[in-house]
């Protein structure tokens, strides 16, 4: 751990992904097998520990040798978009290399939608899936589909097999290039008759890959540079994204945030990787970010980009983006610096590098120069904190605020929880109002904004990390697209728990229908909250599932039942808050706009451009 | 938007040219031809990729290439310090009464004939896309019946060459 510049091999063996130099002190194996076995010896050797998956006919070969591994755990769950999520979910709560596997044809696209939420939040991914047979390959055979060419444009890389000696090598390969520089999904399409034929088994195995040579090491003039300007600024915003992450920077960001005394903002993808508490941290940016956050950027002389990609919802407008700030990036992934915003000092390689140098370089610039005086820049921020700090309305129809079950959620299972969400308010609320103090315990669905993603992502987070507590956090129409993984989870003894906010509708679909399609609420509700025939009575579901259900409706009653959720280990949980459908999330920089108009509630813009 | 000149070195191994042309196609930049084959090593291939694309695209559109896995270099040539050539094949009507007519703009251009019946002939003809749009032209009031092209091939002037270390990268990996 000492060690300041881990090569990126280094990297993977400590967070998990045993990359195959790692284990090339091991006595050379030399076996004869099917390529069936080769697949899982393979698997085993380069240190998976859990497959995620469902047979079924051209992956039914691997099925057979799987069942006496005694280093593979395979979790049999209800759908391959469960399986590819779970291993999302995994790998993002262990840092380790996710592992699912899926038949051909319907098996295989069943798992296109998680391989392209993977290579959007940059998830270490593999993903296994059985090709037809090697004659039948382009004959429209049964199950067949061109998964290659399917995933093409939203994997890291892909292969497939139809040579049973090229299994050791193309499976080695690809766990190095889905855990090493930006990590990513990788398909591995292994032909059925590749699994039926013999092979010899042969590892260690070198992998060729000529043309991938990710660059971890940070140029140090930049970095210099970088330094310079951080010491100079006036104001400083460092702009941590999920590559602090993924890079298991954290430690290093934060010695950063310290010494600039900069101010800090935490993007959807990094919340955690600075501590909530932290006194220089804004909280979220973004279309839902805080307003000092917002605010912070728009008006920084500097921002210090880290592992971030100024997305759209972070940027609002991008010609209105921080107009006055020069622009530090660095990343790991060179076509995401200048991709979307001119970059004054462009930074390539891992964030524990890049952090482990500047922060001594700016250190000397401290020395030489003296600090920074930013008593100004912080004399702004705090009247933002002060008068626009988080907060909702009651709600108007007397039904429990979502907010408030969310706050009191964090409040209940605490910063040591993992906390996993879907996609739609109640994935900005859980953003907004639990509190992060530790990396790796807010997982989510950022950059694809996939529903469904909370209950298999949770289920993968739980098997990554049986010790800690791992909740759910979802909605009602989330849940309704995966919700049958509580079946893998109840029968695998995954007791995950789920808080349900159950707004009868899709929220925020609806909340965008009330703000820009004047409230003509087109096909948003759901019935399955108050004064409605529930379809489904969730509470029922989870029941039928084997999980406890626990209803809650009324204020009063939250706080005992997510204590008791909380308590329950021996099996899921659900928790059906249902909770008023009118709430919004604020604030809000509507898309497409600048983010100069965040509107912190309905219609109140801060007043900042009049004030200057 | 401006013209640009790509040579991308790429491992000879199924499906590559499909990830380079998804990639062009998926991030929206126009490709005014393309042309692929074998290089002086057999594990190396060569596509020669014209782009219509700004600088900064341009940018962006090589650091996505190079981030696929089997990507070996690219190189931009421009077109001073570089030789760049198109073959073009054009069946032209040309009967007893306006051959003479076709053959005289063929041997301006240094083109040469290499099909001949009775009602056409096919042209061959090698040089830049200006040389070759300008043959077309002229040859244009006789009457062309079909155009195809190879795509441009180019190669850098001087005793350099690009294979040279991605090669080393092939054999050392």
């Amino acid at each position: 751990m000492a060690q300041p510049h881990p090569s990126p091999a280094q990297v993977a063996a400590r967070s998990g992904s045993v990359a195959p130099a790692a284990r090339a002190s091991a006595a050379p194996v030399r076996e004869e097998m099917t390529g069936a076995q080769s697949v899982v010896r393979s698997l085993e050797e380069v240190g998976a520990e859990v497959v995620f998956g469902i047979p079924g006919g051209a992956i039914l070969p691997a099925y057979d040798p799987l069942m006496d591994s005694e280093r593979l755990r395979h979790i049999l769950v209800r759908h391959e978009q469960g399986g590819g999520h779970a291993a999302s979910g995994y790998a993002h709560a262990t840092g380790k290399v996710g592992v699912t596997m899926a038949t051909s044809g319907p098996g295989a696209t069943n798992l296109v939608t998680p391989i392209a939420d993977a290579n959007m939040d940059s998830i270490p991914m593999v993903a296994i899936t059985g090709q037809v047979g090697a004659a039948a390959i382009g004959t429209d055979a049964f199950q067949e589909a061109d998964i290659v060419g399917i995933t093409m444009p939203i994997t890291k890389h892909s292969y497939l097999v139809t040579d049973p000696a090229e299994i050791p090598r193309t499976i080695a390969e690809a766990f190095h290039i889905a855990s090493t520089g930006r990590p990513g999904p990788v398909l591995v399409d292994i032909a059925k008759s590749a699994l039926q034929s013999p092979t010899t088994f042969e590892w260690p195995t070198e992998p060729h890959l000529p043309g991938y040579h990710p660059v971890t090491r940070p140029h140090g003039k930049q970095v210099r540079e970088a330094a310079r300007l951080l010491a100079t600024a006036r104001r400083p915003v460092l702009y941590v994204g999920g590559g602090v992450i993924r890079a298991g920077a954290w430690e290093g960001v934060r010695r950063l945030v310290d010494v600039s005394g900069a101010a800090v903002v935490t993007t959807l993808m990094a919340r955690g990787a600075v501590p909530d508490s932290h006194p220089q941290h804004l909280g979220m940016p973004g279309m839902h970010g805080t307003v000092p956050a917002v605010a912070a950027l728009q008006k920084a002389d500097l921002i210090v980009a880290l592992g971030a990609r100024f997305d759209d919802r972070v940027t609002g407008k991008l010609s209105s983006f921080a107009p006055h700030a020069a622009i530090v990036h660095a990343d790991i992934d060179p076509a995401e610096i200048g991709k979307n915003r001119e970059v004054d000092v462009p930074i390539v390689g891992d964030l524990r590098e890049v952090v482990a140098e500047l922060v001594p370089a700016l250190e000397a610039e401290h020395a030489k120069n003296g600090l920074p005086d930013l008593a100004a820049w912080w004399h702004q921020i705090d009247t933002w904190r002060e008068t626009y700090p988080l907060g909702y309305t009651p709600t108007a129809d007397g039904l429990l605020a979502p907010q408030h079950v969310i706050s009191r959620l964090g409040e209940i299972a605490g910063s040591d929880a993992v906390y996993v969400s879907g996609v739609g308010q109640h994935q900005m609320w859980a953003a907004q109002f639990i509190r992060y103090e530790q990396p790796r315990t807010w997982i989510n669905s950022g950059g694809l904004g996939t529903m469904g993603y909370a209950v298999p992502a949770a289920m993968g987070a739980k098997v990554g990390r049986p010790d800690a507590t791992v909740w759910a956090v979802d909605g009602d129409g989330c849940f309704q697209m995966t919700n049958q993984e509580l079946a893998t989870c109840v029968i695998n003894e995954i007791p995950i728990k789920v808080a349900l906010v159950n707004n009868s509708s899709l929220g925020m679909v609806r909340q965008w229908q009330t703000l820009f399609y004047d409230s003509r609420y087109s096909n948003t509700d759901l019935h399955t909250g108050h004064g409605t025939q529930r379809v489904p009575d969730f509470v029922k579901l989870a029941d039928a599932y084997g999980c406890v259900g626990i209803r809650v409706e009324h204020e009063s009653e939250v706080d005992d039942a997510l204590r008791r959720a909380n308590e329950i280990d021996d099996r899921p949980v659900v928790v059906d808050l249902t909770v008023s459908r009118d709430a919004m999330v604020w604030p809000m920089v509507a898309a497409g706009v600048s983010n100069d108009d965040i509107q912190y509630a309905r219609g109140i813009s801060p007043a900042w451009d009049r004030e200057e | 938007m401006s013209r640009h000149t790509l040579s991308v070195l790429v491992e000879n191994k199924p499906g590559v040219l499909t990830r380079v042309a998804a990639l062009f196609a998926r991030r929206a930049f126009n490709i005014h031809s393309l042309a692929v084959g074998p290089t002086e090593h057999e594990d190396i291939s060569r596509i020669t990729v014209v782009v219509d694309v700004d600088e900064l695209p341009l940018e962006q559109v090589t650091k996505q290439l190079n981030k696929l896995v089997h990507v070996l270099k690219i190189v931009e040539l421009d077109a001073e310090s570089s030789v760049q050539r198109q073959l073009l094949l054009v069946k032209v009507r040309a009967d007893a009464s306006t051959r003479s007519g076709v053959l005289e703009v063929v041997n301006l251009f240094r083109a040469h004939v290499v099909d001949v019946v009775p009602d056409t002939v096919v042209v061959e003809a090698i040089g830049t896309d200006a040389k070759l749009d300008a043959l077309v032209a002229a040859l244009e009031p006789y009457g062309v019946r079909e155009i195809v092209k190879s795509g441009t091939l180019a190669i850098g002037r001087g005793s350099r060459s690009i294979t040279d270390r991605a090669l080393e990268r092939v054999r050392t990996a």
